[in-house]
């Protein structure tokens, strides 16, 4: 375009006054880089969650267990695909603070329930095999250095045995790892068959039930159908989805992403402020030379292209900026953070955006000038130089 | 006689001053020959620029008809007149009106970039027209650099740069001294006479006035004659 380097040396008549403008412009696309790769992350959790799997717990509370005779008639409710169960255990290994999650289950129930766990199908079977086998996640594992093969003792805080002990000792089977680069696996599993038998009360009940729904069924229609079944018996339940527990879950971090939006938005509507500013500025002190463009030929519209170019060519210089920059913070945090917060990422869509918001922004900071400039009568312009 | 270039028929200018309506200038008729170098003088606010206005199809009149060369100019639309003037008339001010940001060179193209002249084109003609006003080893610099009389020179390869058939000047002395003043008005003596330009100038200066084949005296909106020696 021949007009670039004339709107370019335009844009950097007055050079502090440009360079401000850019910081503030590179500061708020910077901000949007790293606000819109954070609010990514938040909501992939959402996506991540597996809409096929259903929860199912007392209505009354999480701690009321359930009867173990409600398994089959899940089991045969229309649309379930298959059932697993879990219980809460509560003990903790060799020391009190070593707390951390322990479910007696079923070992291949609950590893098809859960296909994102990931262990050899040898130490599975070995599991199965043992039952006094338990298995455990890599992060434990690594956190207390267990290793197959080992003995160890939990102390029960709940749980006492039949015989009056409160040592459940285990031989581990297995380590467990995960591929949801969200999930963690900070937890330990063994056999319910031998919690059942060995344990002095709570016989015949499970914690919760954990579901799978054949992949034509409706979630949201097995879960009332099921709670339906259980309506005025002792145990009422209550079935959620995993994705609607993520969505509750998310719906928190969508208050995160509403105050991100204001924040966002007050930046945006300053920094209107300032290019617009700058750009009335900037026309404002060279009327008599617009009006010399015009004299030698440019048309209204041309001074009119000509201003609002000089406006959208200072967001896109200072946001594209800003954007490379964030970008590459965001590759950073990626790979710091990664573990902790997973799923930070600076999508096309948000460049796009990006890129569009800062044509927008040019536009409306540069309009009002730009008609200024377009109006401007050469007669008047030049009489008043 | 040799051919009309520009004829103004009947012009009347009415400027809306508050409530008062002022008129500048009053039926007035004018021929200019293609080839000639006009002076205008008279006292200040008689109306001389709002007469170079109208040649130059800045302005529209109240009433009469402006023609230059095959245009009728109070007939046509804005952005028409735009497009006329990038090829047909060249302006010189008073205060040169360069734009500070651009080298001279830079400035000499800006009327060529309406064109559809290729970039190195337009820096070829921009580089001839300096060369015709002298300044051909200043193009790279900037107007802040120059003195007022190399600023003036700028303007006026600025104005013939597309080679227009009129030249319109506004004072373009009058923030000159005398020698200064006195190289300009050689330098658009040889654009009239060596290129075939036709120069309507305003003055203030009867010595400037000189250069010129006739001088015409403009006061309460119309003009009378009276020849050069
Ligand atoms: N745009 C305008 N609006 C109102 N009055 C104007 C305008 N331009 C010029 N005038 C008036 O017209 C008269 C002639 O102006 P001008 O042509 O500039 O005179 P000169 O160039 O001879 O000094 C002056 O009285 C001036 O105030
Ligand atoms: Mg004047």
């Amino acid at each position: 375009m021949k007009y670039f380097g004339l709107i370019w040396k335009n844009v950097w008549r007055k050079k502090i006054r440009t360079s401000l403008t850019l910081l503030s412009v590179f500061v708020a696309f910077l901000l949007f880089a790293l606000l819109s790769a954070l609010g990514y992350a938040f909501k992939s959790g959402e996506d991540v969650a597996d809409a096929e799997r259903l929860v199912i717990i007392d209505k009354v509370s999480l701690i009321n267990p359930l009867p173990m005779a409600y398994k089959n008639r899940i089991a045969a409710t229309e649309g379930v695909h298959s059932v697993a169960h879990a219980s809460w255990f509560g003990g903790y290994y060799q020391d009190p603070r070593n707390q951390f999650a322990q479910f007696p289950t079923d070992p291949y129930e609950y590893f098809s329930m859960y296909p994102e766990l990931e262990m050899p199908e040898e130490q599975l079977e070995n599991w199965a095999k043992n039952r006094q086998g338990a298995v455990l996640g890599r992060e434990l594992a690594e956190q207390f250095g267990i290793k197959v093969g080992d003995r160890i003792p939990i102390q029960a805080t709940i749980w006492t045995k039949a015989d009056g002990g409160r040592t459940w000792e285990f031989d581990i089977e297995g380590i467990f790892g995960t591929n949801d680069p969200r999930g963690s696996t900070a937890f330990f599993l063994f056999h319910y068959d031998y919690f059942e038998e060995a344990r002095a009360f709570g016989k015949g009940t499970v914690g919760w039930y954990i579901l799978r729904v054949t992949p034509d069924a409706d979630p949201v229609q097995v879960a009332n159908a099921i709670d339906l079944q259980f309506a005025n018996s002792p145990n009422e339940t209550e079935t959620s989805t995993e994705a609607a527990f993520a969505q509750s879950f998310a719906k928190q971090f969508g208050n995160i992403a509403l105050i991100v939006t204001m924040i966002l938005g007050a930046v945006f509507f300053t920094l209107l402020l300032v290019s617009g500013n700058t750009m009335s500025q900037s026309v404002r002190e060279r009327i008599s030379e617009l009006a010399v463009l015009k004299t030698v030929g440019f048309t209204d519209r041309a001074v009119l292209g000509i201003v609002l170019a000089e406006a959208v060519l200072i967001m896109l210089m200072g946001g594209l900026l800003g954007l490379g920059i964030g970008w590459l913070l965001v590759q950073g945090a990626a790979q710091q953070l990664g573990a902790f917060l997973p799923g930070i990422f600076l999508s096309g869509e948000a460049i796009l955006t990006a890129v569009g918001i800062m044509i927008g922004a040019g536009i409306v900071a540069g309009i009002f000038p730009a008609l200024k400039a377009m109006r401007l009568s050469i007669i008047d312009a030049l009489a008043r130089a | 006689m040799s051919e009309t270039l520009a004829t103004l028929t009947g012009v009347s200018k009415t400027y809306q001053k508050g409530k008062e309506k002022v008129e500048v200038l009053h039926n007035l008729d004018l021929q200019i020959p293609a080839g000639d170098f006009i002076a205008i003088m008279g006292p200040s606010g008689s109306g001389k620029t709002t007469l170079l206005n109208l040649l130059g199809g800045l302005d529209k009149p109240s009433s009469g008809t402006v023609r230059v060369g095959d245009a009728e100019l109070s007939s046509m639309s804005n952005s028409q007149l735009s497009h006329w003037r990038s090829t047909n008339v060249g302006f010189i001010f008073q205060f040169y009106n360069l734009l500070p940001v651009l080298t001279a060179q830079k400035n000499v193209e800006l009327p060529l970039l309406l064109t559809d002249f290729s970039g190195k084109e337009r820096a070829k003609r921009a580089s001839i027209a300096l060369e015709i006003v002298g300044l051909g080893d200043r193009a790279k610099h900037y107007p802040r650099e120059l003195s007022g009389g190399q600023e003036q020179r700028v303007a006026i390869a600025r104005a013939v740069v597309s080679d227009p058939a009129l030249l319109l000047c506004d004072e373009p002395t009058g923030d000159l001294d005398r020698e200064t003043a006195d190289e300009i008005l050689k330098l658009l003596q040889i654009l009239n006479r060596e290129h075939g330009k036709t120069i309507v100038m305003v003055t203030h200066d009867a010595q400037a006035a000189e250069y010129a084949n006739r001088i015409l005296h403009c006061d309460k909106g119309t003009l009378e004659a009276r020849e050069a020696v």
